[in-house]
């Protein structure tokens, strides 16, 4: 019995955070985030030099065959280092998808290209994971997507995306399709994209093979799990943030951390989100290992970090007072970050619900 | 990640298992919180003889004597509760005292004290608090005046939980008033006959009194019954709280709560509705089983922690915090699940499971205040676990 991380897998996410550290200091996602980019050649260049790209992509097809776990802790280094550089979709769900519902000949004609970082893939099941808003929604006709999906991952420079229909078909649609029209959404979070997609007949094909809803499920499960563990990285970097400012910042002729009041915010942060991580990694494991438990525990894990993520982002800016409220601290990236983390791929709210049907405690309507 | 225990280890739950089937129907149905029936007494021997209780002890002094394995302990747990059969015997002076004296104790306290107590003959109470004394239990006054061999001491000490049935106690006493005060404590051990030493119960808010004060007038004891020695007391005491507070916030205590109370949410109905089914409960039962499981995966990240001799830091000093709110926050959920009936207590007419859910939610409350607050324990993580300064100590006056 051992619940806890490999020798590897703590080597693996040392060798993240040291390439996070170098080439994803606040300065750089400062210039990322103002500029509009959201995403960094440098970053994504290191990441693909260190295979991360081809995780999850099988060895058969040039990757690494990793486990979700192994990606959970790439995106907690990512999300302590609010990295803008895309990972959740093109990374963890794109690979899912395409091995678990492409075709022989689909899976060499673009795994090897996603383990090798050629490609970048986007992906677009926020209607299946979060529900339709304003009228989105694909329909697929005759090998043609039209519609629109909103809050599309990793596709604002996507060569290919994933997209899911209104059926729960999977399909592969080029960057450069005729007839696709992406529109940048902006939000509170500039390291990373969001990404409308419109669909006018636009050709695609189907990933078809094997169970596609339980692969589409799968994508879900893996984004949740791998959003968590953003949300993560990302408050405990808040919540050390925190505890050095507090164990500098004077008022009152004392440091700010030795008044109770303040360092019981600190107790509260760490004590609530350090229970997030063992659940994280336990949906992870599993994801790859216990394959009746993975939905019901990776909807647990987004939810609970997703409520806990908020708790942490407001109070760590708190601890901050004033100067954390200011853009020149920069601490309102990890708090943006935590923001979008929660909202993706299901709400807390949503996931809840979504757990309560898996356990049969919902009447089918 | 190998969330298997492997065969050496399912062997041994087979054997527990074993032993389970053959020997069930000598359990007794509750050990009783203070002194131990005759049928429970014969469990905890029969227990210890297969090493199921007081494994770890050497044989010596009574134990069962096998190497420390925590994967073994746990499966233990896991097959009793499995079987709804109660463990041995869990009182303070098997949780506390005794590891307190193997670690500290003389050859000859341990060979006086240990056996016993894990029998269930001799009822141990702690000492500790006062009423002066809680959080800062350092500051304690009970006072030991020596006087030849003895120590006459003068004093009060509260929530003793088990002193009305105890034989004897483990209890700090300032023998030193003159040094700084954590400095001047001892820990004696002396029994709960001697004269001057008055029981009173302590009706809490429950309306049960789980605990007692205990009073001392002049009790005159022998100073050979201290354990490692004058003013070491403040040193033994924390070696001894750090077992309580292992024991606090268990989550598998609140796993089966959460089992429970999903039951008790497709029975109860609302204008014929089953709470289950309302949107508003259910979404408060999700959140809770969250946080259940979270703590359950985190207990075996402890665990894993301690099989190999890891430190968890912070992982481990928040289990007390987080496991005693849960446990409150799922006695205030099967309230509120009740509605009105949730307030019934007592004998009264429509009481759902004896009221435990109403006693449960109030004594939780008292083991979120016990055992180091809740406050307490938000200073021990902030200043062990994260680094953040000590308050400042006041200027004297």
């Amino acid at each position: 019995m051992e619940f806890g991380l490999s020798e590897d897998q703590k080597l693996l996410q040392e060798s993240i955070r040291g390439t996070l550290e170098r080439v994803s200091p606040l300065e750089r996602v400062r210039k990322i985030a103002e500029a509009r980019e959201a995403e960094a050649p440098e970053i994504r260049q290191a990441l693909v030099e260190l295979g991360v790209p081809g995780m999850l992509v099988p060895e058969a097809q040039g990757g690494m065959g990793m486990t979700l776990l192994d990606a959970a802790l790439v995106a907690e280094m990512l999300g302590r280092f609010v990295a803008p550089t895309p990972f959740i979709g093109t990374a963890v769900m794109a690979p899912i998808a395409i091995a678990g519902a492409g075709s022989k000949s689909q899976q060499e004609a673009w795994l090897p290209k996603l383990a090798s970082g050629d490609i970048v893939a986007g992906v677009a099941v926020s209607e299946k994971a979060s529900g339709a808003r304003d009228g989105a929604g694909i329909a697929a006709s005759g090998g043609k997507l039209s519609g629109k999906a909103l809050f599309a991952l990793d596709a604002a420079n996507a060569d290919v995306i994933i997209a899911a229909d209104k059926a729960g078909g999977l399909y592969l649609v080029k960057g450069d399709a005729k007839g696709l029209t992406k529109v940048r959404l902006t939000s509170i979070d500039l390291t990373r994209t969001l990404t409308e997609l419109r669909f006018d007949n636009v050709e695609a094909e189907a990933l078809s093979s094997g169970d596609v809803k339980a692969t589409l499920d799968r994508m879900i499960d893996a984004g949740r799990v791998t959003l968590a563990a953003d949300t993560l990285g990302a408050g405990a970097m808040m919540i050390e943030k925190a505890v050095a400012y507090a164990s500098e910042r004077k008022q009152f002729g004392r440091v700010i951390g030795s008044f109770q009041a303040v360092k019981h915010m600190c107790a509260e942060m760490a004590s609530e989100l350090e229970p997030c991580r063992s659940l994280i990694w336990y949906a992870a494991h599993a994801f790859d290992a216990i394959p009746d438990e993975a939905r019901l525990m990776a909807a647990h894990a987004k939810g609970m970090t997703g409520e806990v993520g908020r708790f942490v982002a407001r109070t760590a800016t708190e601890v901050h007072g004033g100067m954390g409220f200011t853009d020149l601290m920069g601490l309102h990236y990890w708090f943006k970050r935590i923001g979008l983390d929660r909202q993706l791929l299901g709400s807390p709210e949503r996931v809840r619900h979504e757990a309560a049907a898996m356990q049969g405690w919902v009447a089918a309507d | 990640m190998d969330l298997a225990y492997g065969p050496e280890y399912e062997a041994f739950r087979a054997e527990v298992r074993d032993f389970i089937a053959k020997n069930k129907d000598k359990a007794p149905r509750r050990f009783g919180v203070a002194r131990p029936s005759e049928e429970s007494c014969a469990w905890q021997q029969l227990l210890i003889e297969h090493g199921y209780a007081a494994r770890t002890i050497p044989k010596e002094y009574g134990g069962y004597g096998a190497e420390p394995d925590i994967l073994k302990s746990r499966i233990i747990a896991e097959e009793f509760t499995a079987a709804k059969l109660p463990m041995g015997l869990a009182n303070q002076g098997i949780s506390m005292l005794v590891p307190t004296l193997l670690e500290l104790g003389t050859e000859e306290q341990k060979k006086k004290w240990i056996a016993p107590t894990l029998r269930g003959e001799v009822i141990w109470c702690q000492g500790y608090s006062e009423p002066g004394s809680g959080s800062d239990l350092a500051s304690l006054q009970t006072k030991a005046t020596e006087d030849g061999d003895d120590f006459i001491i003068n004093g009060q000490k509260i929530w003793t939980s088990t002193a009305h049935a105890a034989d004897m106690i483990f209890c700090l006493v300032r023998t030193e008033p003159d040094k700084p005060k954590h400095e001047g404590i001892s820990y004696l051990i002396f029994s709960m006959k001697t004269p001057g030493i008055e029981v009173r119960p302590l009706t809490t808010m429950t309306g049960h009194a789980e605990f007692n004060e205990v009073f001392f007038t002049d009790v005159r004891v022998p100073q050979k019954d201290i354990v490692a020695g004058r003013g070491q007391g403040w040193f033994v005491a924390n070696a001894t709280l750090k077992h309580e507070r292992g024991m606090l916030g268990d989550p598998n205590q609140a796993g089966t709560r959460l089992k429970e109370i999903i039951d008790l949410m497709h029975e109860e109905t609302i204008d014929g509705t089953r709470l289950i089914d309302h949107p508003v409960y259910r979404d408060r039962l999700v959140q809770l089983q969250s946080r259940v499981l979270a703590m359950q995966f985190h207990g075996l990240r402890l665990l894993t922690a301690a099989s190999k001799k890891e430190d968890p830091g912070i992982a481990r000093l928040i289990v007390k915090l987080q496991g005693c709110e849960i446990n409150h926050q799922l006695a205030a959920l099967a309230i509120d699940v009740l509605g009105e009936i949730g307030v019934l207590y007592g004998d009264s007419p429509h009481l759902r499971a004896h009221g435990s859910w109403q006693h449960r939610y109030m004594f939780d409350l008292g083991l979120i205040i016990g055992g180091g607050t809740a406050q307490i324990q938000k200073n021990i993580i902030s200043e062990r676990g994260l680094g953040m300064p000590r308050e400042p100590k006041p200027a004297k006056a």
